[in-house]
């Protein structure tokens, strides 16, 4: 099952949007939050979001969600890090809103959606009108 | 008696704490007021991973990046994280700096935060403070001057590109949010980039 991490500069976002989104799949275990410092200050951590993604990951790979500024950064040297190491997961980052991303996120992968299809799935949220 | 890259490192640490309200203070002007507090959250914790007896450049460089990777927080760490770990390849297992080597460390760092910023000069970044100062060295070294003051030139340059970034729009960050109303001020990251290359002149110097 494809895994996915949220990743916010704020813990108590990134722990909000898993709970939120886990209400759509309440047995989905491959969704870990990656928000904030080790001593909950504001901030983004590339080697906790890598940490994340090896604990997301069973195998098909992972669907990273992030919010705003550092968040794609620390998430692209995430990645390099996973690879420095020679781990081999696929790992990708969702250009999507994080919340109405996760949602659609977390419901593809819970259906057994391959990476490509939770990315996709990820990325239409963003053209949802909401009014 | 510490290594030579220990003492660089925790000049570099010192003159980032020391300017912590300074850096501050300027993304107070144009950002989100956080590069000095998280610059010097920073490196705290780098001087708390190193050990003064780590002589390898290399090891300790992609230490320091690791650490500026997980503990600074805002963009400022994944940029510098980087810089220092690409730098810590060109010097893995050496523990002397020649010339050429820091003509490599310039040029490894600032691809590396060419890399993960993708930004180019004149977007009002820590690069135009960098790049200048880089093919400042690089000429100087060329023609024949030693370390020490061809890095004493790039630090004039990049004192220089710090001034040119009060003179134009970000395209890069936070401040690219203000548009124009960032015309005027200086960048905090071309500046905590020409603190950093103080320091390590510094160092060079009294060493």
């Amino acid at each position: 099952m494809v895994g996915i991490v949220i990743v916010s500069h704020s813990w108590k976002i990134s722990e909000g949007v898993c709970d939120l989104a886990r209400e759509m799949a309440h047995d989905f275990e491959n969704l870990i939050s990656a928000g904030g410092l080790d001593d909950g200050s504001i901030g983004t951590d590339a080697q906790r979001i890598a940490d994340a993604v090896v604990e997301a990951d069973s195998g098909d790979g992972v669907v990273i969600l992030a919010d705003i500024g550092s968040s794609i950064m620390s998430s692209e040297t995430a990645i390099e890090l996973l690879e420095d190491e020679g781990r081999e997961i696929n790992a990708v980052i969702a250009d999507a809103p994080i919340v109405e991303g996760a949602i659609c996120a977390v419901v593809e992968a819970a259906n057994g959606g391959t990476v490509d299809s939770v990315l996709r799935a990820a990325e239409e949220s963003k053209d949802t009108s909401k009014l | 008696m510490p290594s030579g890259i220990y003492e660089c490192i925790s000049k570099i640490s010192d003159k980032i704490i020391e300017n912590k309200d300074f850096l501050t203070e300027l993304d107070r002007e144009i950002g989100d007021s956080d590069h000095g507090i998280n610059m010097a959250r920073g490196f705290q914790a780098v001087m708390e991973k190193l050990s003064p007896d780590e002589s390898d450049i290399g090891a300790v460089l992609k230490k320091v990046g690791m650490t500026l990777l997980s503990k600074v927080g805002g963009a400022s760490g994944p940029l510098y994280g980087t810089a220092y770990m690409e730098a810590g390849k060109v010097m893995a297992g050496k523990t002397e700096v020649n010339s050429d080597d820091m003509k490599l460390i310039f040029e490894s760092a600032i691809a590396g935060i060419q890399k993960r910023g993708k930004a180019v000069k004149g977007e009002k970044t820590m690069l135009d403070a960098l790049i200048p100062a880089s093919e400042k060295y690089s000429q100087k070294i060329s023609e024949g001057e030693n370390l020490i003051s061809a890095l004493e030139s790039a630090c004039e340059s990049a004192r220089e590109g710090v001034e040119f970034t009060k003179t134009i729009i970000a395209t890069k960050g936070r401040a690219s949010y203000l548009g124009e109303r960032s015309i005027g001020h200086q960048d905090p990251g071309a500046t905590s980039a020409t603190l950093t290359l103080e320091a390590i002149l510094n160092y060079m110097k009294a060493k």
